[in-house]
This record gives structure tokens, C-alpha cells and sequence, in this order.
């Protein structure tokens, strides 16, 4: 072994899986099982009082899903890894890591629509209050920070408007006031931006999407960069004793690895949201491909971006690569290898225009998801951001006549063809419902 | 020398047989006391606590110094330093004194004279690191448990060893 560092399509393929230290095996077996012998009654107190390592019950921990977790932290440049049942469980346990009842935490309003509901309603339930900062100023985010603010948080690129949050600008504002910024990087994915490298401490993904590649598993995960001084004494939650492990002091105890020490046996032992072994083992095939996928997913984005920009039909397009992106810059920055596969365009003609649109495609399927393999299509308005008031659906910038689409890696000949009678289907609708196009 | 590589830490960790872990703690949500139980039971080396104000940890009898364990067992081969950087100095210049081959500063506990003294006195140095994670790096423990090893081998990785 010597001190060579792996470039990120060698540790894409191989971080987390050594050979199989029973049996050999080259690929990682799928630990299927929910728990584990221990060697004798003093192993088992040491595993249970945290003092060795080991897998107690897959609850906790488990082999073929910590697999999983170092090849994220591995590939995220992070200090470790916590994997979760879906994405909203991650980012709940990113939460639950630091705030408490009372507590407040400060977000960038363009959010996945499942975020803002978790954040102002289920966590508000909870007595932890949430701030929504609407717009791309991140003095407006540090203007909202209370003395009980306990994390920022943004995702790299919002869902599904596309804005490019400025890493760098909010990890300083967040750092100044004693407050990781927490990043959802589910949009870019690692292949495309690493945001610990720009100051982000905490970064969470729905794996369900380009991690896992293939639109077959629901899974989450929390990487933690090991840098944040979770013992300064403004979390303490990590830095006063805990009644719920002896009154242990994780901070103390753990030093760099408190965070995500807590994360796994506090948070995930108590909040239950454990990924299966089996959903694992699909991540961690997904993850041998991203780099690859996320490269075919951009070029194809491109193409489509483009293709779309140049139609009459065809309103506005919001891909942060285009020449008139107010986040060309900060993609440039951010995602020098592209600005992702995920991005959404206005329809002239109205919800009719774009209700034809949606129905005349054969190839797009249109279902509530992104980051598989195939190309997806959906119209936020009326399904994600449903569940929003007017108010917040246009803070999180959702307008009626917007429709996401996420761009997978098909023939992007068969893509356009496809885009082309969709739009000719909306020219149409426009025109027997009396619209203008 | 000053160990900086994760390769040079690798190769004192498996060269090393004996050490002795100054402030090793018997409290046991103490962090030195976690590090020493982990070793202990890890059955790597022969580990042993330098507490003048404990009896024993877990049955393993403590020695008042590191002078006092020097006479019974020798030279150690790895001084680990669980002390406040302010007293590294004193406890270099003791590890010295009996021998050490090298000196293990643990999180926290930086301080230059300290360094430059085991430096110059030919001792094997490593600075601000935990010398259970690194063991945990290398034997598995660390991946477990979800965390960044930083290996990349297609070499088998003998499986955590309990015996002790
Ligand atoms: C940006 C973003 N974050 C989080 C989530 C939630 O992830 P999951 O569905 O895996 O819980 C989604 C899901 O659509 C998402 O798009």
C-alpha cells in the first residue's frame, strides 16, 4: 500500500469493497441478515458501549450497506457516510443531528417540494421552526440566522428551478455564525460536484436518483466532511452528555467522527429509517457506472436544452449552461463538467398546451422522479409542489406552465423525435382551446 | 522522523509490538479510555497504561510512569500521548529517557518543542492523529462502521482479529 491517491472513477468502482475478508469474493456479497453473533459476552458489551467496531444488527450497521457508505464518503472527499431508508430520512437525520425542540434552522427556498413539506410542517410539529429564504442573496440567508439557528441549509442545484446555489458564499456565512451548511446534492450527484471541497460540512443525497442510476431502489444518504468543531458548545447535542447513550459526550469522545458517530447510533437507531442490504448492494452497482452516466446525461441535456430553446412552442428554458442563465457563472464554477440532466422549460398555451405535451410522448415516461436511466417528464405545478400554497409554489419558484424534465441517456436522435410530436400535440391543444402559441 | 504518509503509519503499527499509553483513562466514556480498550482487546499489541492516579484499567494493572514501566517491561516501542499539549515536552523527554522508538501524539496534543525534541532524538513521530482510527484503518474497523478508510486494494484484508 503506498500513498498514491485514486482518481474518482477508479474509487467509483472500487472504495469501501475490498475482496471479501471472509471469503474473497471480488464483488460485494449482500450481507442478508438482520443481525450478528457476537464473539462472547464482553464483545457484546464493547460493541453496545461503542468501544470497538462491529455490526451488532443491521438496524445500526451492516456490511454490504457500509459498503455503500464509505464508497459515498470516498467519493464526496468526506470523513464518512450514513446511509438512509429514502433521501428524506437522510436529510431528517442531518436535522435531528443538531436541532432539537426550539431549535431553528435557515434554507434556500427553492427546494424539492418534499423538503419544504418535511421542513415546515412535520419539523415544525416537532418544535423546530424553519426559514425559507426566497431569491439567490445569500446576505438574505445570514439576515435570517436567529441565536437558535442550528444549520443552513441548500440543495447545489434546486428542484426544480434549477437555481445554482453559491457553495462557497454560504458555507462562509454559515461558518461565521458557528452553523454547518448542510448541501443536498442529489442534482449533481459527486460526478459533478463535490460541495466539502467548497466548505460544505454536511452533504445528503436521495440516492434514489443518479446514485442508484437505474430508477430501481428508494435510499438516502449523509456524508459528513469532518471538519466542522461540533464541540464549540453552539451544538449541544454533540457536545453535552447524552441520556441516550450513558451520558455520553460525542464530541469529547469521537473528536471529528462525532457527527456521524450520533447520526448512526442515535439518530438511525432511534428514527428506525435503515437501508436494506439488498438496496445496498444496487447502489453500490450504480455507483461503478455514474461517472460514465453522469457525462452521457450531460451531453444529452445539452442537446436537449438547445433543441428546446430554439422552438416557438417553447417559452423559456432554464438549464444554468445556457448563455442567458443568471447561474452560468456560479455552474461554471460549480459544475465545470456540466450542470447536470435535470432542468425545466415553459410551455406557451397554457396547462392544456401542457397537458397534450405530456400525453403525446411515447418515450419521455412521465412519472414523479429523476436521475434514472430513462427519460423522465413531469409538470410540478399540478403533482411535487402540489401540496404547496400559491405563495410558496412561486417562492420555490414552480409557475403553472413549467414543465421538469430529467434527461436520461437514450439516443438523443430518439429523444428529440419523441419531443418534437409532443410539441406539435401542444401546438395543436393551444390551438383548439383558443390559446395563442 | 515525522510520519506524515498513511503508508509510514502502516509500517509502525505493524512493526510494533509494545506500547504504552500515557494518561490512559479508567473512566470509561473518557476518549483515552475508549482508544486504550479498543487496543487492548484488538490483540495487536501488548498495551499498557501509565496513570499515576490509577490502580488498574479493566483489570490491566497502571504504572505510576513511563519510567517505572521501562523497568519492568523495557523500552516500548510506541509512546502514545494522551496529555495536554503543555506537558508533551516533559513526557517526550521521559519517552526518550527509557528508550522509546517512536512517539504517538494523539488529537489535540501539538506542540513543537515536544516534536522537534523526539525529532532530533531519532524517534518515529507521528502528530494529531488518533492512533485507533489509524489501527481501525487498517484492519477493517473503520469501513464497519461506514467510514473512509482510504483503501483501494484488491487484496484480502485478514478479518478483525479478537484473541486477547
Ligand atoms: C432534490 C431532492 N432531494 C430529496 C429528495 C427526496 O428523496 P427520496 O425520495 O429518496 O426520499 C428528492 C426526491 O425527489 C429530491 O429530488
Amino acid at each position: 500500500m503506498n500513498d498514491h491517491s485514486f482518481g474518482f472513477r477508479t474509487r467509483a468502482l472500487h472504495a469501501g469493497t475490498p475482496p471479501d475478508p471472509t471469503t474473497g469474493a471480488r464483488a460485494m456479497p449482500i450481507y442478508l441478515t438482520s443481525s450478528f453473533v457476537f464473539d462472547s459476552t464482553e464483545h457484546a458489551a464493547e460493541l453496545f458501549a461503542l468501544r470497538t467496531y462491529g455490526n451488532i444488527y443491521s438496524r445500526i450497521g451492516n456490511p454490504t450497506v457500509a459498503a455503500f457508505e464509505e464508497r459515498m464518503a470516498s467519493l464526496e472527499g468526506g470523513l464518512g457516510a450514513v446511509a438512509f431508508a429514502s433521501g428524506l430520512a437522510a436529510q431528517l437525520a442531518a436535522v435531528l443531528c443538531v436541532a432539537e425542540s426550539g431549535d431553528h434552522i435557515v434554507a434556500t427556498a427553492s427546494l424539492y417540494g418534499g423538503t419544504v413539506t418535511q421542513f415546515t410542517v412535520t419539523l415544525k410539529r416537532m418544535g423546530i421552526a424553519c426559514t425559507l429564504v426566497p431569491g439567490d442573496d445569500p446576505r438574505a440567508i445570514e439576515a435570517a440566522i436567529l441565536p437558535n439557528t442550528k444549520l443552513v441549509y441548500t440543495e447545489t442545484i434546486g428542484n426544480p428551478t434549477g437555481n445554482v446555489a453559491d457553495l462557497e458564499a454560504l458555507a462562509n456565512i454559515a461558518h461565521a455564525h458557528g452553523l454547518p451548511l448542510v448541501v443536498d446534492n442529489t442534482f449533481a450527484s459527486p460526478a459533478l460536484c463535490r460541495p466539502i471541497e467548497f466548505g460544505a460540512d454536511i452533504v445528503t443525497h436521495s440516492a434514489t436518483k443518479f446514485i442508484g442510476g437505474h430508477g430501481t431502489v428508494i435510499a438516502g444518504v449523509l456524508v459528513e466532511s469532518g471538519k466542522f468543531p461540533w464541540g464549540a458548545g453552539k451544538h449541544p447535542l454533540l457536545s453535552q452528555p447524552s441520556p441516550g447513550y450513558h451520558d455520553m459526550n460525542f464530541a469529547e469522545t469521537f473528536g471529528e467522527y462525532a457527527l456521524l458517530m450520533r447520526a448512526r447510533v442515535e439518530v438511525l437507531r432511534d428514527v428506525g429509517a435503515a437501508l436494506s442490504p439488498m438496496n445496498a448492494f444496487m447502489l453500490l452497482q450504480g455507483l461503478e457506472t455514474l461517472p460514465l452516466r453522469m457525462a452521457a446525461h450531460v451531453e444529452n441535456a445539452r442537446i436537449v436544452a438547445n433543441f428546446l430553446r430554439g422552438r416557438d412552442e417553447v417559452s423559456w428554458v432554464k438549464y444554468a449552461e445556457l448563455a442567458n442563465s443568471p447561474y452560468r457563472t456560479l455552474a461554471a464554477k460549480y459544475l465545470p463538467l456540466g450542470a447536470g440532466a435535470i432542468f425545466t422549460f415553459g410551455l406557451r398555451g397554457g396547462r392544456e398546451a401542457g397537458r397534450a405535451f405530456i400525453e403525446a410522448l411515447e418515450l419521455w415516461s412521465h412519472l414523479a422522479n429523476v436521475g434514472d436511466g430513462k427519460s423522465l417528464v413531469i409538470h410540478p405545478a399540478s403533482t411535487t409542489h402540489q401540496q404547496l400554497g400559491d405563495e410558496e409554489m412561486l417562492v420555490s419558484g414552480v409557475s403553472p406552465d413549467m414543465v421538469r424534465l430529467s434527461v436520461g441517456r437514450e439516443d438523443p436522435s430518439d429523444l428529440l423525435w419523441d419531443l418534437e410530436n409532443g410539441l406539435r400535440a401542444a401546438t395543436a391543444a393551444a390551438a383548439k382551446s383558443g390559446a395563442t402559441v | 522522523m515525522i510520519l506524515e504518509t498513511v503508508a509510514q503509519r502502516r509500517a509502525l503499527l505493524a512493526r510494533s509490538h509494545t506500547l504504552a499509553m500515557v494518561g490512559a483513562s479508567p473512566t470509561t466514556t473518557r476518549p483515552s479510555y475508549f482508544v486504550f480498550s479498543y487496543l487492548r482487546t484488538k490483540g495487536r499489541m501488548h498495551i499498557a497504561a501509565i496513570n499515576p492516579n490509577a490502580h488498574d484499567i479493566d483489570g490491566v494493572v497502571a504504572f505510576p510512569s513511563l519510567a517505572a514501566y521501562a523497568a519492568v517491561h523495557g523500552a516500548p516501542d510506541i509512546v502514545d500521548v494522551f496529555r495536554r499539549s503543555s506537558e508533551a515536552a516533559a513526557v517526550t523527554r521521559e519517552a526518550i529517557a527509557i528508550g522509546a522508538k517512536a512517539i504517538w501524539y494523539q488529537y489535540g496534543v501539538i506542540d513543537d518543542v515536544a516534536i522537534a525534541l523526539a525529532d532530533a532524538a531519532g524517534l518515529d513521530v507521528v502528530v494529531d492523529r488518533c492512533i485507533k482510527v489509524e489501527t481501525a484503518r487498517f484492519d477493517g474497523g473503520l469501513s464497519v462502521g461506514g467510514l473512509n478508510s482510504g483503501l483501494i486494494t484488491s487484496k484480502r484484508i485478514a478479518p478483525p482479529s479478537r484473541s486477547n
